[in-house]
């Protein structure tokens, strides 16, 4: 995708020095904001998104023309107030919505990045998104919020900047990413380079796109966001539109048919590279190795007050990996409130209507705020 | 309010960091940390108890105090709490080294099994004891070690730690309990409220 005019961007102009020994510079951060920033510049609050995600937090996406992916908790008088907060969000390095990314031309090649782009880490996203904060002028934010990938970059960005949060609300997530965790991954990514429209990631130069390995790592990958249980209520064995099976290979669940769509409709606003990008950063992050095995060290510098969620049918980031980031807490004294969330909607319950979620979410904003 | 809450107050020192174990709906943290000016977390095991405490902006964790509590370093608070919930666990003894462990000192409260209409109901009608402070059946109790206030003495004495004050609570009259007076405070009490260290 490239740069539209809905885009606001952000050129920074201070160089970047990566994880992996490259250094960038004057590359493009792509940003939205909701809200206003007070006077005082105490109420602002950066969102990191997941995976899939992009920097159209609520409201319509425009351009993908669909409501963006936090609608649920973002906007007026919702948990993430936008009448009261300045809601910022980054597009992550490595992404594909206007942020330095494989998409780029490469100004020596004049061609598109694809995997000369330099792999990436949380750390790096993280880095690059704390200009923003510069931008504004912005010393200190009044949280930072994310699920599941958003979550490792509220867990870096307290390590890396202990002083520039009051709070901070990592949402289904974890400090290390899991074996069962980097095998999802590693699927999706052997799907995407196992189509032939791949090309070593040189499609574009060919005018395709690896469509069918991406639409494939995404079902598979969907399929880790919802829960067994919710699935059987959802679907169970219903036919899609036929009374009887076809005895062949077409979508006769409605569970083939969702996952078919899900796949299809994703390959329409996803670059396939960046998803081997942003995938590798997820796999590479692991605070708890960062700090040689100790995780409360990461936050032995902060004084942020910590909210930590779960939800009790997420099996990929499962609560005792929520917790884990508890107890480290707890290890050393730091302010720390944890809740586990009743929901059948597994991973995908952070972005859905669960209102014990948003409530909890709501509350601890709201009531710090005025602390 | 529960009654005991204002005692458990007094015996808290300004400025201090609290624990409190099985926190509820937080209105002793609310109370603690407006009269005493406490640091204060809670712990509590029902979701929606922990919802409430954070709609009224305290630090609760959601966790199972029988597990959950190694998690804290040795002395990292002043106080733990733990209010009449010692008899609830699966294995009190192991709760309350653990309490004495995080905490310097321990407010630990209990219903006390030996007051006199608990002895009478049983006497007399050959029934568990379903009283005011025990309000549940045998059946569906939470409660699995029921005590006395003398058990309780003599609980300190098999685990070797200092039972520093020790109130009976009957109705909203709070009275020393000592070694004199044992025998009619356990008769008397229908709650013990003790402050005790390693």
């Amino acid at each position: 995708m490239n740069i539209d005019e809905n885009i606001k961007t952000l050129i920074v102009k201070k160089p970047l020095k990566l994880d992996c020994g490259q250094t960038i510079n004057n590359f493009p951060l792509a940003y939205e904001t909701y809200g206003s920033l007070n006077k005082n510049k105490d109420n602002a609050i950066l969102v990191c998104h997941a995976l899939t995600g992009d920097q159209f937090i609520t409201g319509l996406n425009p351009i993908t023309k669909k409501e963006g992916w936090w609608s649920y908790a973002v906007g007026p008088n919702k948990s993430i107030d936008t009448n009261k907060y300045f809601v910022m969000c980054v597009n992550v390095i490595g992404g594909c919505m206007g942020s330095f990314g494989p998409s780029h031309i490469n100004p020596e090649t004049k061609k598109k990045y694809a995997t000369d782009f330099p792999v990436i880490t949380i750390n790096d996203i993280v880095n690059a998104q704390q200009n923003l904060l510069d931008y504004f002028g912005i010393k200190k934010l009044f949280s930072v919020v994310g699920g599941s990938m958003g979550g490792m970059q509220v867990l870096q960005f307290v390590s890396n900047f202990p002083e520039r949060t009051k709070t901070a609300v990592p949402i289904a997530c974890t400090s290390s990413h899991s074996a069962q965790n980097i095998a999802f991954n590693e699927l999706g990514r052997q799907a995407i380079t196992a189509d032939h429209n791949w090309l070593e990631g040189k499609y574009s130069s060919n005018n395709t796109v690896p469509d069918k390995g991406l639409a494939v790592a995404r079902m598979a990958a969907h399929i880790t966001y919802l829960s067994k249980k919710g699935l059987q209520e959802k679907f169970g064995r219903n036919l899609q539109e036929r009374d009887h099976l076809k005895f062949g290979f077409d979508a006769d669940f409605q569970i083939e048919s969702y996952l078919r769509y899900q796949g299809s409709v994703f390959v329409d606003r996803f670059d396939a590279n960046s998803y081997l990008y942003i995938t590798r950063a997820m796999d590479y992050f692991d605070l708890v190795k960062q700090y040689n095995g100790n995780l409360s060290d990461a936050f032995k510098n902060t004084k942020a007050k910590f909210f930590i969620i779960s939800f009790t049918s997420d099996w990929l980031y499962p609560t005792q990996e929520n917790k884990d980031i508890v107890i480290a807490l707890n290890a050393i004294g730091a302010d720390v409130g944890f809740v586990e969330i009743e929901s059948d909607k597994g991973h995908d319950s952070f972005l859905l209507d669960v209102p014990d979620f948003l409530k909890a979410l709501k509350n601890f904003l709201d009531k710090s705020y005025i602390e | 309010m529960k009654p005991e809450y204002k005692i458990i107050a007094s015996l808290v020192d300004q400025s201090t960091r609290v624990l409190d174990v099985g926190c509820d709906d937080g209105t002793l943290m609310e109370l603690l940390k407006k009269n005493q000016y406490v640091d204060i977390r809670g712990i509590d095991i029902s979701k929606e108890k922990v919802q409430i405490c954070i709609s009224k902006g305290l630090t609760v964790i959601e966790g199972n105090a029988e597990f959950d509590l190694k998690q804290f370093p040795n002395n990292s608070f002043d106080y733990v709490i733990l209010g009449r919930t010692l008899q609830a666990f699966i294995n009190p003894e192991i709760v309350i080294k653990e309490l004495l462990r995080v905490g310097r000192k321990a407010i630990v409260t209990i219903p006390n099994f030996g007051h006199w209409r608990v002895r009478l109901n049983l006497l007399t009608k050959g029934t568990m004891p379903v009283t005011k402070t025990l309000p549940n059946a045998w059946y569906n109790t939470p409660n699995l070690h029921m005590c006395t206030i003398k058990d309780f003495f003599n609980f300190s004495k098999a685990m070797n730690f200092k039972i520093f004050k020790s109130l009976g609570l009957n109705n909203k009259d709070v009275s020393n309990i000592n070694s004199d007076n044992l025998f009619f405070k356990n008769l008397f009490s229908e709650l013990g409220i003790f402050l005790i260290e390693n």
